[in-house]
């Protein structure tokens, strides 16, 4: 009998939950936040079901702060993939002129967590999958793969559904949902070596490249458009950097980096001190504060 | 590089379990540098005035900070020269019993912490037979806060008894017990001068170290059907995960519970095409002709599988609701969902000593015994023999809350299949193929089973002893040894059904479960066939069957 590899047994355990969350949910959806944990997500649910095409839509909730390499990579992948991608805005919000300068954690609230509770009771999904791993964050690791929320989008940490082997119990009350993390047990190491394994299609802001980019509070930020408020004496550097994670540019440091292949990013990676949420701003408030946030609703 | 290790720590409150894998995340200088500060100071605002509180770097809820607890789960992944881990941190309290069992039903590996100064406690006992019966493998007793006790030698060893007398009396196999220290480092990573007497490894050698055998997940192929993908007319393919065993494009493969054959055309691991796929696998299986196939249906090649209707279940009750007979819940057992009612308890488990005592009800992190009946037949097996067809969950269907979780230990009422024609009697059930046909289709080139006859017989009822491709003598016996029963004919009327330890060899003409003769003649060459068969594996199964059984005796093919 041939032996699974570490990455082959990550996969087939994605790939279940997958096929289960397909199989048992009344109308799934898979967030698609275009970084490199969601392009692994497309990939797994594109192999679980081919030659079919994944029998749910794509979400992709946007800030209208993102990187813009990274909204054309989705719409270039949607296509490309043939499959549904829903994009949503909070309009109130855009209306209010709610921004990641003015509005700190009142602009993830708004932009992030509001937006997406909008968004699945606008479409009554009743499971949404996301990329959380279990190494991330410290209440990620205390998560279940299958994870409940109230009617009002909540999670109770203290009282969670026990899971056993993988007999997910998947049976909600009308206007609850569930959050489905299929690459839970996957570590960033992980991640990449999959990408490289599969050659799976990542945003190029991954890979370092000369790019404008200002110092601020210890963090290196890009100036990714006209928007960006320079404060004083801020100059925009070209300097080769890359990107561990993304999400809204302002709320992105980047790192120094000449790594421009996936085996220089993989050597990078493991030689690394430092985990990669330091890479974005809004985690470096109070402990506790993404367990906050979630209970709040978010992902 | 080993293989993944998927271990756990459990034990009572206290004991120090995230301590001590905190300590080896450590001690291994698995933190990153970000995560090593936020815990110098989180220990600074907590109770342990600037010292290190390794239990910070798990405990990851607000409310298990500030209670100083552990309530849910946390699982960690890291690696060493030698090795990957997954380890998953068990909260102690009774109260969060049930979320310590998710974690054992994740577990390879259960480290078990003893605290020194306290020794073998209920909660230790509980845990222990949790994880037992969850199906973990291999356990390392740590006998915690050795610092408290001086390092006595013979506290340990007095301890070590303790640990004994519970291994035994749970059975469990492979246990080691190391004394250390989890707040002081002594024999977690580092082997300790204060245990001189102490000639073990550290519990990270053990855990680099410590080779686990493959799961026996069961004989022949097998793959529970997840969903059925039709995305158009032309592709209708099953999709799964590959349990045991494996398939290759062209085996004749059987779905239940109808019990219809049919051949595998096309398989993608994967997404991938492939001819042949293994346990482990994601897979979707195109067979070659339509037959009645959805989910919770299971695929499946010589694995002696079979549906069923009574099962008897060890479960671990966890709803806040005590658990009451009569109660119609939901069983997921495999990729099925159905009701089932409760219908009794055969009786609790002492957690404490282990004995079976009579209960009319079980309340929340009770173990026991009981009946269930499912409202069609499933196809089940013991947690044994085919693990994943032996685990379920059972549902509220009110509050759809996980009330329990349990292991299969015994099946009842065998349900008829297309071709699995059984005799039942007394609660020894025998499946029997004598009563299939064979013949050649002159279209596909090919020799194919069929069976038409879908009756259990039980004795007194006459059989058919002659069809289309078979005649057996009036008297005969029939020897099912997957299901280690023999049932006896005598004049075309089923006498008994019996086990096959009760079987006396009678000098009449002998088949196999499938009809074919038995090439033994004496007693002592029935007894050299049983232990033959015991003895191979399935490697060398086809040269058994050549040299102990004959096709063409009783049987011949048809032309249709």
């Amino acid at each position: 009998m041939a032996d699974l590899s570490h990455l082959d047994q990550l996969e087939a355990e994605a790939i279940y939950i997958i096929r289960e969350v397909a199989a048992e949910c009344e109308r799934p959806v898979m967030l698609y936040s275009i970084g490199k944990d969601s392009s692994v997500m497309l990939h797994l649910a594109m192999k679980a079901f081919y030659p079919e095409r994944p029998p749910f839509p794509f979400l992709h909730v946007n800030t209208t702060w993102k990187f813009r390499e990274m909204i054309e990579f989705r719409d270039r992948t949607a296509q490309r993939l043939g499959i549904e991608m829903l994009e949503y805005i909070n309009q109130e919000g855009v209306a209010q002129g709610i921004n990641p300068f003015d509005h700190g954690a009142a602009y993830t609230d708004i932009m992030k967590t509001q937006a997406l509770k909008q968004a699945l009771d606008k479409y009554g999904f009743t499971a949404a999958f996301g990329g959380g791993r279990r190494d991330e964050e410290k209440s990620r690791a205390k998560e279940r793969i299958f994870s409940f929320r109230s009617a009002s989008h909540a999670w109770d940490p203290k009282n969670q559904r026990p899971e056993m082997w993988k007999l997910y119990n998947t049976r909600i009350n009308k206007g609850e949902s569930i959050r489905v993390f299929p690459i839970s047990n996957w570590t960033e190491k992980d991640i990449w070596q999959y990408i490289a394994r599969e050659k799976i299609d990542i945003v190029p802001l991954y890979f370092a490249a000369e790019r404008p980019v200002v110092e601020r509070d210890g963090n290196i930020i890009m100036v990714d458009d006209e928007r960006f408020r320079l404060r004083e004496g801020e100059v925009p550097q070209l300097r080769s950097v890359r990107f561990r994670t993304l999400g809204c540019y302002p709320l992105t440091g980047g790192v120094y980096s000449t790594a421009s292949t996936l085996d220089e990013i993989i050597a990078e990676t493991l030689s690394s001190v430092e985990s990669e949420r330091t890479s974005r701003v809004i985690d470096n408030e109070a402990a506790g504060s993404m367990e906050r946030r979630k209970r709040e609703g978010y992902f | 590089m080993k293989g993944l290790l998927k271990f756990m720590t459990c034990g009572s409150v206290d004991d120090g379990k995230s301590t001590l894998i905190g300590h080896i995340l450590y001690d291994s200088k698995l933190l990153y540098t970000d995560q090593e500060q936020a815990l110098r100071l989180d220990s600074k605002v907590g109770s342990r005035s600037g010292e290190i509180d390794y239990s910070l770097l798990l405990d990851g809820l607000m409310a298990e900070r500030e209670q100083g607890i552990t309530i849910d789960v946390a699982y960690r992944y890291f690696t060493t020269d030698k090795r990957s881990f997954i380890v998953a941190d068990a909260p102690g309290h009774e109260e969060y019993t049930r979320n310590m069992a998710v974690g054992a039903s994740f577990a390879d590996l259960a480290v078990i912490l003893v605290d020194a100064s306290q020794g073998v406690l209920v909660q230790t006992r509980r845990h222990a037979r949790i994880c037992s019966l969850m199906g973990v493998r291999y356990f390392v007793f740590a006998v915690n806060k050795m610092d408290l006790v001086d390092f006595s030698q013979e506290r340990f060893e007095e301890i070590g008894r303790q640990i004994e007398e519970l291994t035994e009396e749970l059975s469990l196999s492979n246990t080691t017990v190391i004394p250390l220290s989890a707040t002081d480092g002594d024999n977690v990573t580092v082997l300790s001068e204060r245990t001189p007497w102490y000639k073990g490894g550290t519990l990270l050698e053990y855990l680099e170290e410590v080779e686990i055998s493959p799961e026996n997940v069961g004989k022949g192929f097998y793959m529970p059907v997840q969903r059925v993908s039709r995305p158009d007319r032309t592709f209708r393919g099953s999709q799964g995960q590959i349990e045991a065993g494996s398939v290759s494009v062209g085996d004749e493969v059987r779905v239940l519970p109808s019990g219809e054959t049919a051949s595998v055309k096309t398989i993608l691991a994967a997404g991938k095409e492939t001819d042949t796929a293994f346990a482990g696998q994601p897979v979707t299986i195109v067979l070659d002709r339509e037959v009645d196939v959805s989910r919770g249906c299971v695929i499946e090649k010589d694995s002696g599988l079979a549906p069923y209707r009574e099962l008897s279940v060890s479960l671990l009750w966890m709803d806040d609701a005590p658990l009451s007979p009569g109660k119609e819940y939901l069983i997921k057992l495999g990729t099925k969902q159905i009701p089932g009612v409760l219908t009794k308890i055969l009786y609790a488990v002492d957690i404490n000593t282990g004995k079976h005592i009579p209960a009319e009800s079980l309340s929340k992190n009770g173990i026991a015994l009981c009946q269930i009946v499912l409202s069609e037949a499933v196809t089940a097996d013991t947690f044994a023999l085919h693990r994943t067809m032996g685990e379920l969950i059972l549902i509220d269907r009110v509050s759809h809350a996980t009330s329990a979780c349990g292991v299969v230990q015994a099946l009842s009422g065998e349900a008829k299949t297309g071709n699995a024609a059984s005799f039942v009697y007394g609660g020894v059930s025998a499946r029997g193929d004598v009563f299939e046909e064979f013949f050649y289709d002159t279209e596909t080139l090919s020799v194919f089973r069929y069976q038409p006859v879908t009756a259990t017989y039980t004795v007194g009822d006459t059989i058919p002893v002659k069809g289309e491709s078979y005649g057996y003598p009036d008297s005969f016996d029939v020897i099912v040894l997957r299901d280690r029963a023999a049932v006896l004919v005598r004049d075309r009327t089923v006498e008994a059904v019996i086990p096959l330890e009760e079987y006396q060899f009678t000098g009449l003409p002998l088949v196999n479960g499938r009809g074919f003769e038995i090439l033994a003649d004496t007693p002592e060459s029935f007894r050299q066939f049983l232990t033959e068969y015991d003895d191979a594996g399935d490697r060398e199964r086809p040269e058994f069957f050549r040299r102990w059984v004959r096709f063409d005796t009783y049987r011949k093919v048809v032309i249709r």
